[in-house]
C-alpha cells in the first residue's frame, strides 16, 4: 500500500487544516477557507455559537462529512487518500447520546475496538471501564444507566482504540457540575499520556480552565487562535472599581475622556482600560481625581473572563 | 483490509440474532408450519398432485423462498436503518472501514441468518411432507444467491429508508405480492396463457422455479434461466450499493 505522508517543516502538527470549505447541498456554506493547526499532546477548544461550522469542521476531519474544499491531514495522512490510518488515529464523541442501548458498556466498547481494527484487548478495556467508573456497570444494558454514564460510554467507546487523537463535541452538556468536574479531570489524564484532545463546547469557563490553545470560529470563519493565556492578555479587558468616600451625581468635568461610568448610586466609578495599551491611563485617572476632589476608600481590578472575550469577537463580527 | 472490523460487525450481527431469537428464527418458522399445515394438509390434500409431486412437498421450495426474500430483506434493512435512526452509524462512518468491508458485513450477516433460517425450515418441512432434493449442489447455491442478493437489496432499502414506514413498505407492498404471485404456491403453467407471460416479468418466478427445480427436477423455466436472471439482480444490487457509498446517499453530507 502506497502512502501520501506528507511532511512538515514544524514536525508537531497533528492535524493540519488548509483553505478547507464545506457547502452543504442547501447551499448553506458551513465553512468558509479555514485553516487551522494543532499541535499533538495540545488540549484546542474551539469555540463558537450555535450553528458556527465547530460539528461540521470536526465532523470532516472525522470522516463524517464530505469537504466541498480544501485538505486535512492528520498525522501527516489525507484524510480522504489515507483514510484508514487517519480515522485509526481518532476517537469522537459525538454530541448526542447515540449509543445502542440494547447492549452493555463492555459489548460496545468491545465492538468500537474491533471495528478500528485492534485486536481483543480485554484489559485495556477494563482499564478504560475503571477509569470512567463504568466497571461496576459493565454488563448492564446501556438503557438502565443515567445520562451522564451513557456520556461516559461513549467516551470509553472513543477511547476503546487507543486514539491519538480525541474529539470531544460539547462533552459536558447536559451533565451536572459533579460529573462534569470528573470529565475535565478525565481529559487532563489522557492528555498527560499524549493524547491530543479537541473539544468544542458552549461552556466558556470549560475552555478556560482546561484548553492550551483556543480556537473561535463564527459563521463558518475562524476568527481567531491564540493560546488561551496570551489570547487573555491580548484580547481581555481589565475593569478598575474605584470605592468612593462619598457618592457623587454626576461625573466631574474634566474627566470626559476617561471611559468612566457611575454605579452603586454614586459610590463607585467603574474605570475599563485596555490591557494590552501601554499606557492604561490609571495613574492619569487618579490623580485627576484627587484633583477633582474625589476620594477613595478602596479599589480592586477585574479581569475579562473568556466568555466575555468570546463575546466580544462574536459580536465584533455580528 | 480490515478483516478485523468485517469480523467484529459480523460477529455483533449475528449475536443480535441471538438476542432477537423469537423474532428472527421461532415466528418465521411458526408462520412457514402454519402454511404447511393450511395449505399443505388442509388445501393440499384436496389437490391431487402437481408435475408429479404432492402438493405439501410442491410448496416447500416456493415456501423457504418466501421466507427467504422477506427475512433477507427485513434482517438487512433492520441492521442498516436501527444504526442510521439512532445515529449510532457515526462510528461506521468514522472507523477505518471500507464500504466493502461494511457490505460484508452486514450483508453477510443477514445472508447467514436467511441460510440458517431457509435449513430450519426445510427441516421443518421435512416433518410434514417427504421430500427429495435432486440437486443439492444447485440447491445450496440458490439458497445462498437468493440470500445474498435479496440481503444487498435489503441492504438498499435500509440506506434508503428515512422513517419505519418506508422501511417496511418494499417489503410488505412489494416482495410480498410478487412472492406470492411468483409461483411459491402454485406453477405459472397453470395460468392463463396471458398471465404466465405477466408472470415472466415476475423476478421471483426465477428463483422460485430455479429453487424448486433443484429439488424436483423441473421448474417452470429453464434452470439457465433461473440462474441468469438471479445473477442479474445480484449484480443490479451490486451496483446500486456501489454507487451508494461512491455518492454518500442517505449517510454522508
Amino acid at each position: 500500500m502506497t502512502t501520501n505522508r506528507a511532511t512538515h517543516a514544524g514536525g508537531d502538527e497533528i492535524i493540519s487544516i488548509s483553505h478547507l470549505s464545506k457547502t452543504y447541498n442547501s447551499g448553506y456554506q458551513a465553512l468558509k477557507d479555514v485553516g487551522l493547526q494543532i499541535r499533538k499532546g495540545e488540549i484546542f477548544a474551539l469555540l463558537g455559537p450555535n450553528g458556527a461550522g465547530k460539528t461540521t469542521l470536526i465532523s470532516i476531519i472525522c470522516g463524517l462529512v464530505r469537504p466541498s474544499g480544501g485538505r486535512v491531514l492528520v498525522g501527516g495522512y489525507d484524510i480522504a487518500r489515507e483514510y484508514r490510518r487517519t480515522r485509526a488515529m481518532i476517537g469522537l464523541v459525538p454530541q448526542e447520546l447515540t449509543v445502542d442501548v440494547f447492549i452493555s458498556p463492555w459489548t460496545t466498547a468491545s465492538l468500537s475496538r474491533g471495528l478500528f481494527g485492534k485486536p481483543p484487548n480485554p484489559a485495556y478495556i477494563e482499564k478504560v471501564l475503571k477509569d470512567l467508573s463504568l466497571w461496576e456497570k459493565r454488563d448492564n444494558h446501556i438503557m438502565t444507566l443515567s445520562g451522564g454514564m451513557k456520556r461516559r460510554v461513549l467516551i470509553a467507546k472513543a477511547l476503546a482504540h487507543e486514539p491519538d487523537i480525541l474529539f470531544l463535541d460539547e462533552p459536558t452538556a447536559g451533565v451536572d457540575v459533579e460529573l462534569r468536574r470528573e470529565m475535565w479531570q478525565l481529559v487532563r489524564q489522557l492528555r498527560e499520556t499524549g493524547v491530543t484532545i479537541i473539544l468544542t463546547t458552549h461552556y466558556i469557563e470549560e475552555a478556560e480552565d482546561m484548553a492550551d490553545r483556543i480556537g473561535v470560529i463564527h459563521r463558518g470563519e475562524l476568527v481567531v487562535v491564540e493560546e488561551k493565556t496570551e489570547l487573555m492578555r491580548k484580547l481581555g479587558k481589565k475593569q478598575l472599581t474605584l470605592n468612593l468616600q462619598a457618592p457623587i451625581e454626576h461625573l466631574p468635568s474634566g474627566l470626559e475622556a476617561y471611559n468612566l461610568s457611575l454605579a452603586a448610586d454614586g459610590s463607585e466609578l467603574l474605570y475599563t482600560y485596555d490591557a494590552r495599551a501601554e499606557a492604561t491611563g490609571i495613574a492619569a485617572l487618579l490623580g485627576d481625581l484627587h484633583e477633582a476632589g474625589i476620594h477613595l476608600s478602596d479599589l480592586n481590578t477585574k479581569q475579562s473572563s473568556l466568555e466575555d472575550i468570546f463575546v466580544n469577537l462574536v459580536e465584533d463580527r455580528a | 483490509m480490515n478483516l478485523r472490523a468485517v469480523w467484529t460487525l459480523y460477529r455483533f450481527e449475528m449475536t443480535r440474532m441471538r438476542r432477537t431469537l423469537i423474532q428472527s428464527v421461532v415466528s418465521p418458522v411458526l408462520s412457514t408450519s402454519l402454511y404447511f399445515v393450511v395449505f399443505g394438509a388442509a388445501i393440499g390434500s384436496r389437490i391431487t398432485h402437481m408435475d408429479g409431486i404432492s402438493y405439501g412437498a410442491f410448496i416447500v421450495p416456493g415456501l423457504i423462498m418466501l421466507t427467504l426474500l422477506t427475512n433477507s430483506v427485513m434482517n438487512a434493512s433492520f441492521a442498516i436503518y436501527f444504526p442510521k435512526f439512532t445515529g449510532t452509524i457515526y462510528e461506521l462512518l468514522t472507523a477505518p472501514v471500507s464500504s466493502l468491508e461494511a457490505v460484508l458485513s452486514y450483508v453477510g450477516a443477514a445472508a447467514t441468518k436467511s441460510v440458517i433460517l431457509g435449513l430450519i425450515i426445510l427441516a421443518t418441512a421435512s416433518l410434514f411432507v417427504p421430500l427429495q432434493i435432486v440437486h443439492p449442489v444447485w440447491m445450496s447455491l440458490f439458497l445462498l444467491l437468493t440470500s445474498v442478493t435479496f440481503s444487498l437489496l435489503g441492504f438498499i432499502i435500509g440506506i434508503w429508508a428515512d422513517n419505519f414506514e418506508k422501511l417496511s413498505v418494499v417489503p410488505t407492498l412489494i416482495l410480498t405480492p410478487l412472492a406470492f404471485l411468483g409461483g411459491s404456491f402454485y406453477s405459472i403453467k397453470m395460468l392463463p396463457p396471458v398471465w404466465q407471460t405477466v408472470s415472466l416479468f415476475n423476478p421471483v418466478v426465477y428463483l422460485v422455479s430455479g429453487f424448486r427445480w433443484s429439488f424436483y427436477g423441473s421448474g417452470d423455466v429453464s434452470i439457465g434461466m433461473s440462474l441468469g436472471m438471479t445473477l442479474l439482480f445480484l449484480f443490479l444490487c451490486l451496483a446500486v450499493v456501489y454507487w451508494i457509498f461512491r455518492t454518500g446517499y442517505r449517510l454522508k453530507s
